[in-house]
């Protein structure tokens, strides 16, 4: 059997609103069929992976903290992605934002007010913005490949970070533990509901992000700039659009929002800074990303979807004894089925035998035989 | 043995996995397609061939399972490109997350056992001769492959009606198919075989290298590998002059290391990955060469239109 594509004559609007859910289906069919490999109950793993976090109010709580970050970053990714930037590097923004933003707390303990706080989210935008403009400097001025240096500069800002926290910024008085000081109560994010659990602002900065750029992206005309310029690059050029500008600013904007992740994270969830400060936020974003289809507003669901499978694999590690490895290969798998769902909107796929297929009888041909 | 020599024969064992990985990428971009999966399956190779090596006591069958762990990893990849003409980079990268994540699992209950290493090549007089006989008679066996790929890679790219097709392909996919050449067959393979020399990398991390598994601990040298293929602009020579590089960077650090210059350990661990820009910077400077080097139609959908 073979494959056949035939192209449609334009995008499919059904499959365009359908294909996520179609690859959500099928990763949900595959995990089954995994977790029953792995010896345990599908219908069971798959309730605590999916059901079971939206039961209480704390594991409700613990959701936006996980989701904040992935919709955040997914957000600023969409840009780049739909510009036709390959940025990849988030992970690393997220990192030196979350070291710039720890710049007053750690270095300025004595610096207190309710001015801290807004300067440390500024400044991990500043820090995340500054270092994804580095893969776009080189995009520009030396036609580098960003997608390999954006990944260079994770494990650059990873290794960094952990001589900080070793070296420099060690905590005299923390007994050797590779950490920062504690940040002080005005330097932390404050929570969401007064008497709440984990819930902080992370997850409203996530939401403000996605509606702004959702207008940004359909409703404005740098909005038209980014789409033309990542649908054909020399379209664009005749429209007078600057691809270089594009360049700098879809890397630039991913790297703030990416920042502000990494500080929210810090400051709202740690408190801290320490040598891991992300479970990969970073790469899981990516799957978000196109899981909502680049769009921002379909990243606020896709987000929630992916945080619930960081706390769906905990709580599957605590009550079937499922490794935390499974949750990145269905992350994995998820991205996978959503690529192979998106060519349904641009193409037909047909199922063809191995046998040639049959001439197309046509006026023109029966001619030729009867010539 | 001297000092000069152990240090000659660790960057050699340094080398070899991103050479290997790297003339895989280079075949398949040649092809036209761009492959951001080599991490990904370079760390199923290692994990595959690590758990094979331990549970038959063989490092040999370690190294085919390796082997054949990248290859059937790289067809999901080539499934999805070349069948239903997905985005390259996107299922590249999806390619890599889904690696990291299954090798996790499938290493999982060998973290921390001891491994099988695949034992080097030792012949009477000829492996003890000063300096010279431990590094040309006195290797692992994954080194002479290694060798013996690049050749074999030249010969057929340059030497052969097949490999002159191959890079056709990915000069023009739209003139080869015009031509009757069956590019996505073409592709299957040229992926297929990138995969399994990817995974054959990621078997000598495992089983030479370090002979034991630990997650991720690629720790991105298949990105390495990526980036090789561009500084060498396509050339397979380069390419392994470029991995010889990257493994003396790699050694060099891990001995400044050991000395303790006052440096911090982190930022000499950081030099391979800062070398890899520092080299993708100078290379990629030129524009129009890079033009002229990078096959015509690499990363770009091929939809056979009949």
């Amino acid at each position: 059997m073979r494959v056949e594509l035939v192209k449609r004559p334009q995008q499919s609007a059904l499959f365009s609103a359908l294909s996520p859910f179609i690859a959500l289906v099928l990763t949900l069919i595959f995990g089954a069929i995994l977790f029953s490999l792995l010896g345990k109950n599908p219908f069971d793993a798959l309730y605590f992976y999916f059901i079971d976090p939206l039961r209480e109010m704390w594991s409700l709580e613990a959701l936006t903290v996980k989701a904040a970050p992935l919709i955040l970053i997914a957000v600023g990714l969409s840009i780049c992605y739909l510009s036709n930037n390959w940025n990849i590097g988030a992970e690393g923004q997220f990192v030196i934002g979350g070291i710039f933003g720890s710049i007053l707390p750690v270095m300025v303990p004595e610096f207190q007010g309710p001015l801290l706080l807004p300067l440390m989210l500024i400044m991990g935008m500043i820090g995340g913005a500054l270092y994804a403009a580095i893969p776009a400097l080189l995009k520009t001025r030396f036609n580098t490949n960003e997608i390999l240096t954006s990944l260079m500069l994770v494990y650059i800002a990873q290794l960094f970070l952990d001589w900080l926290v070793r070296g420099w910024w060690r905590d005299p008085k923390g007994n050797n533990f590779p950490r920062s000081i504690t940040f002080s109560d005005d330097a932390v994010l404050p929570k969401l509901l007064p008497n709440g659990d984990s819930a902080n602002l992370g997850i409203v900065f996530a939401l403000v992000a996605a509606v702004l750029a959702w207008i940004l992206v359909t409703r404005t005309l740098k909005g038209f700039e980014i789409r033309v310029l990542g649908g054909s690059p020399r379209a664009g050029r005749f429209a007078g659009f600057s691809s270089s500008k594009m360049v700098f600013f879809a890397f630039m904007v991913s790297g703030a929002l990416a920042g502000l992740a990494g500080i929210s994270e810090v400051s709202g969830a740690i408190g801290y800074l320490q040598p891991t400060i992300s479970p990969g936020y970073g790469f899981t974003a990516i799957i978000v990303a196109f899981l909502g289809r680049l769009n921002p507003l379909g990243i606020i669901a896709s987000g929630l979807i992916l945080g619930l499978t960081y706390l769906g694999g905990e709580a599957a590690q605590i009550s079937l004894g499922l490794s935390d490895k499974v949750v990145r290969v269905f992350q994995g798998m998820l991205l996978f089925f959503v690529l192979g769902c998106d060519t349904l909107i641009h193409y037909r796929v047909r199922f063809v035998g191995f046998a040639a297929p049959k001439p197309v009888e046509t006026p023109a041909l029966k001619a030729a035989e009867g010539a | 043995m001297g000092i000069a020599e152990s240090i000659l024969l660790t960057i050699a064992t340094a080398a070899t996995p991103l050479l290997i990985a790297a003339l895989g990428e280079l075949v398949v971009e040649r092809s036209g397609v761009l492959n951001l999966g080599v991490e990904g399956m370079m760390v199923m190779g290692a994990a595959c061939g690590f758990v094979a090596a331990a549970l038959t006591g063989s490092p040999w069958i370690g190294v085919f399972g390796g082997i054949v762990a990248g290859a059937v990893f790289s067809l999901l990849f080539a499934f999805l490109t070349l069948s239903i003409a997905t985005n390259q980079v996107a299922t590249g990268l999806s390619l890599t997350l889904l690696g990291l994540g299954l090798s996790g699992m499938i290493g999982e209950n060998f973290v921390g056992s001891a491994g099988e290493r695949l034992p080097s090549l030792y012949i009477p007089v000829l492996s003890d001769i000063p300096l010279i006989g431990k590094l040309i008679f006195g290797q692992d066996p994954i080194f002479y492959m290694s060798i013996a790929l690049t050749v074999g890679v030249i010969w057929f790219l340059f030497r052969t009606r097949t490999g002159l097709t191959l890079r056709s392909i990915g000069d023009n996919h739209g003139s080869a198919h015009a031509l009757g050449i069956p590019v996505i067959r073409y592709r299957y393979l040229a992926v297929i075989f990138g995969g399994a020399c990817a995974g054959l990398a990621g078997a000598h991390l495992s089983l030479v290298y370090t002979p034991q598994w630990v997650e991720n601990m690629t720790a991105g040298r298949g990105w390495i590998a990526l980036a090789l293929v561009v500084f060498a602009s396509w050339r397979p020579l380069r390419v392994l002059a470029g991995a010889y590089l990257f493994g003396a960077v790699t050694i060099g650090q891990l001995h400044a290391q050991a000395l303790g210059l006052g440096i911090p350990s982190q930022l000499l661990s950081a030099l391979p990955y800062l070398a890899t820009v520092i080299v993708l910077v100078l290379i990629s400077r030129n524009r129009r060469l890079t033009m002229m080097n990078t096959p015509a139609s690499l990363g770009r959908a091929f939809v056979p239109d009949r």
